[in-house]
Formats: structure tokens, sequence, C-alpha cells
């Protein structure tokens, strides 16, 4: 048994949405090797080989993988995949893009965003935006699966693998990198945060998501918003938590304003810690939170601030 | 140019879902079932890409049971031209659903194929990127801006982080995400009008695509419960409790 893991870089760090799918990759058993696509990026492919558990790490650079490109990587997987039992990636936006590319053509059915390993061929996956767990069993010879980086432990750096080059196949390809924009927020991703402060239609106006801002620059935390909030038209989709907008698992959760509808909890429940502030004291978001206030949020947040402040933030 | 649109009918956003008592899967009887909101987003798009003149013909495929003629309705209503319903039972994956939209795509040629990047009833995510690797198409998945400009597609993508902005060579495939566009709703005329526009019925056999599922389920459970905390007094015991209770800050 050997499986395949798919790093993801920019081409100067590994992220840890790798090390966690490292970590899925060993509860399937048998070596490990990672492959590292980039350009530039030996030194991505070092850390690599000091992951944990790590048997080799495959090293492939090209001008054309300097962006994850859809196309370009799932060919340079395919051509490797014959020595694969199983091939793993974050599930990333780029871990998405590709792997069902790869899955496709290996005429194999992807098991996506898994969130625990019961054996080499049986997984536990989420569905229905978290509200369902759900255990498939492959009956594919060859396995293709994308990890949720929330749920599994970050591997260590106790490894010492070896770096090997490989060639990537060169194309053609029918896409193109053109530019990307990066948020040039000093705040992390929603995603990625590890504390995360939410405002709902209690926030009554986008220009009152400035409160939340300010607890948020002392917190490093990421702001993001109900389905209501944007529908509203406060702040703009990419704050949307929730089933149809990003699923978040921060260590702290704040939510503001929220009601608490089904669509909201299922994107933000499998946080470690919830705060609910909330003048209405029958708010369901309070049954899932672990420390619930009630109090008019105009007041709150203020004072919040102060405390934090106090507290030396 | 022609634009295809794959459609799901899943369970509509604002049910909860109940899992099974002998945890075999979800319970759909006598729930709500309305369009996958990524789909709609896919519908509204090619809409709006008929209306500026840039595409001529629209056509909705769903792979489903009999009832997902009403999908196909609800988007002949917003303004989609002509259905195509493909019948099948139970749980269809994406790999079998990618295997027949390309053969759809064979027999009707399409430049451009629009659809959800995800279902919010299975969150595979994966039938564009699996259609695109087997017709060996360029892809745009997770679009929040599309502009075609002759036979190219330039798509802004929504990634971690931020937005990426590729080209395709088309014919292409889009994914569509939730900022691409605001869906709108069918007029009531429109409604009545969509009673006309014709959907073809057809079935997996008649594409020679074996639906059978690749993976087993196991067993379908409730997530881990979350118990409800305590309420705190006042803004400095929460920060105290959040500091020296829950280590979080």
């Amino acid at each position: 048994m050997t499986v395949l893991v798919i790093a993801e870089h920019d081409n100067k760090s590994l992220n840890d949405a790798t090390r966690a799918a490292v970590t899925a990759a060993s509860k399937i058993g048998g070596d490990i090797h990672v492959l590292v696509a980039g350009k530039g990026a030996s030194g991505v492919a070092e850390a690599a080989g000091k992951l944990d558990g790590v048997a080799k790490v495959l090293h492939a650079d090209a001008d054309h993988l300097e962006h994850p490109m859809a196309e370009s990587l799932a060919a340079l997987v395919l051509s490797l995949a014959d020595g694969y039992d199983a091939i793993l990636s974050p599930a990333t936006t780029t871990g998405k893009n590709f792997m069902p590319r790869v899955a496709a053509k290996l005429d194999v059915m992807q098991i996506s965003d898994i969130t625990a390993v019961e054996s080499a061929d049986t997984f536990v996956r989420p569905i229905y935006a978290g509200n369902a767990m759900m255990t498939v069993k492959s009956t594919d010879a060859k396995k293709v699966i994308t990890v949720r980086g929330t749920t599994f432990e970050k591997a260590g750096d106790g490894g010492s693998a070896s770096v090997e080059s490989v060639d990537a196949p060169a194309g053609p390809f029918k896409s193109a990198f053109v530019s990307e924009e990066l948020a040039k927020s000093d705040r992390p991703e929603l995603t990625a945060a590890k504390i995360v402060i939410s405002g709902g239609r209690g926030m009554a106006s986008g220009d009152n998501f400035h409160l939340l801002d300010k607890i948020a620059d002392k917190l490093n935390a990421a702001v993001g918003a109900s389905r209501a909030a944007v529908d509203a038209g406060f702040v703009p989709n990419d704050y949307q938590v929730g089933q149809t907008g990003k699923v978040v698992a921060p260590e702290l959760y704040i939510a503001v304003g929220i009601s608490g509808a089904i669509q909201h909890l299922a994107g933000m429940k499998d946080s470690k810690v919830i705060v609910a502030i909330n003048k209405d004291e029958e708010a369901p978001i309070f049954s899932v939170a672990d420390y619930g206030l009630v109090a008019d949020l105009f007041k709150a947040l203020p004072e919040l601030d102060e405390e934090l402040a106090k507290a030396g933030y | 140019m022609k634009i295809l649109v794959p459609v799901k009918r899943v369970v509509d956003y604002n049910v909860k879902v109940r899992v099974k008592p002998d945890q075999s899967g979800v319970d759909l009887a006598n729930v709500k079932m309305s369009m996958n909101p990524f789909c709609e987003i896919a519908v509204e798009e090619a809409i709006r890409l008929k209306e500026a003149g840039k595409a001529d013909e629209i056509v909705v495929v769903s792979i489903g049971p009999q009832q997902a003629q009403e999908t196909i309705r609800t988007a002949l209503a917003m303004g989609a031209d002509r259905g195509i319903l493909v019948t099948a039972e139970g749980r269809v994956e994406p790999l079998a659903v990618a295997k027949i939209l390309a053969k759809i795509v064979e027999e009707e040629s399409p430049d451009l194929v629009v659809l959800g990047k995800q279902a919010i009833d299975d969150d595979a995510n994966q039938t564009g990127q699996m259609l695109g690797a087997l017709l060996d198409w360029p892809q745009g998945t997770f679009a929040s801006k599309v502009e075609l400009d002759g036979g190219n597609v330039t798509v802004t993508r929504e990634i971690d982080g931020g937005l990426q902005t590729i080209k395709l060579d088309g014919p292409a495939i889009v994914t569509t995400d939730l900022r691409l566009n605001e869906p709108r709703y069918a007029s009531l005329p429109n409604i009545m009008k969509a009673k006309r526009k014709p959907i073809d019925t057809k079935t997996p056999e008649d594409y020679g695509v074996d639906i059978s599922p690749r993976l087993e389920v196991v067993k379908v459970t409730e997530p881990p419960k979350r118990e409800a905390g305590i309420k705190v007094e006042s803004v400095a015991q929460l920060v105290d409790k959040l500091k020296n209770e829950a280590g979080v800050l």
C-alpha cells in the first residue's frame, strides 16, 4: 500500500491543510509519498520531507506549475497515479478544483472532504453541510480522496525523507492563469482563522460592521456574516458563513446579532467554542452557544472592545 | 452559442434534515424540495448571457427522479429554452452524472456548460470538474465573474484567500459560486409559458451509462450534538470565561 499526498503551498511554505492530509494518509496506512508541484518550490519540497511519516517527496518544478491550475495538476498526478493505491489532497479550493479531474480520468468515484478514516476503504464525510455524517465504503481499486483540514491533527516535523525530481507533463493546456488578487487585509482568511466574529441582521446596517472590525483587529480574527446580513446587503457574499457560504470551524466563534437559522448553524457548529450575543433570549443560536450573553449588541460590542483592551489586547 | 445547464433537485436549503432511525440515509418523505441554490445561479448566469446577446439557446438537463421535471420547469420559467430529463431513481453519484452529461454534450454540442459548484445534499463538489476531465475541456470552477469573448471564456474564481482570474479556450466548463449573481424569481406569465416549453425524457441506458454507485453507504448518522452552555451576565464575565475557562483568548 502506497499513498500519495498532493501538497498545497505558495511556492514558499507548506500549508497546514497539507499537514492534516498527511495525518489522514497515515491512518490509511502504508508508505506516504508527498508530491510538491510548483515553481522554485524546493524549500517546500524539503519541508515536506520533514513531515512525520513521509517516506519520499516527489518534486515537480516547471514554469507552468507556478499557480495551481486544474488541468496541469491533474495531468501531473495522473502521470504518477499507477504507483499508488490512494491519492489524497487537502479539500481546499485547489484540491477541490483538480482532484475530481484525476478521479474521473481514473474512472474512480472521489470521496470528498473526509473527516475520519475508518479503514483503508471506509471513510466518514459530512453531507447536508454537516447536518448528517455519511460513512462510505469505496469499491474502487484506487481511492481518490480530499481531506477536511480542520478535523485531522497537523503532522509534525519529525521526518527525514529524500526528495526526488519528477517531470511534469507540459501540455498543451486549454486554460491559462491571468491574475490573482489575494485579500490584502491583515486579517486571516475566514476558513483559516482561529477566531471568527460574525454579524447578523441584528447589526442593522453595513456601517455597523466596523464595530466587529475593531474587535477582529484586536483578536486577529476574521469577520463573517449570516445569510440574512448578506441578503440585506450589509456585507458582500464572501462574508457568508453557512450552508451555502463558507463552513468554518475556528477555536472561537462569536455570533453577534445572529438568530441562528439552520442555514447558519450548518456553517459554524463545529467551532470549538461558540459565543452568542443577542438581545432575544429565545434566539436558537443560544442552543448551540457555550457562552450566551443576552444584551443589546450596540452596548455589548463597545464594552467587549474595552474589556479586551483591559485584558491586554 | 448554445449553453447547457445541468440542474439538481435537492432538499430545500431551509429544511432541517433528519437522519432515519435505521441509519440508512436522510428522511426525504414530505420534505420540501427545490432547485439546488448553486444551480439556480448557473441558470441565471446562462439567461444573463442570452439577454446580453452572447448566447442563443439554453438547454437545461436534470438527472434524477420523475419529479426532477419540476426543477427543469423552474429553470424554463426563469428563461431557459428547453429541457432534458434523464430519469434515475436512488443515489446517482457525480461520476455517473458526469458520464451522462458528457454523452449529452456530444449530442448537443454546447459551447459552454454552466453548473453549480456543488449540490447542498451530498456536498461532493465534483460533477463539473469530472465532466471537464471526461471531455478534455478546460474548467473555471467557483466562478464569481464570467466574461465571453469570442471563443474565450475569462473566469474570475473564488479561491481560499482571494480571487484568481483564468482564461479558457472554449468550449469550457464553468461552475458557479455564490457571488456570481442573484437569481431571479420567475414571473407568473413566464411560469405559464414554461409549461409549453419542450422537455425530452431519457434514461441512463439511452446514453449507455452504468449508474451503479461506487461508494457503498455503510451508515448515515447524526453529527455529534452540541449542548447549550451557560448564559453570562456581563461582557466582563464573558471575557473572563473565555480567558480562564475556555482558554481561547
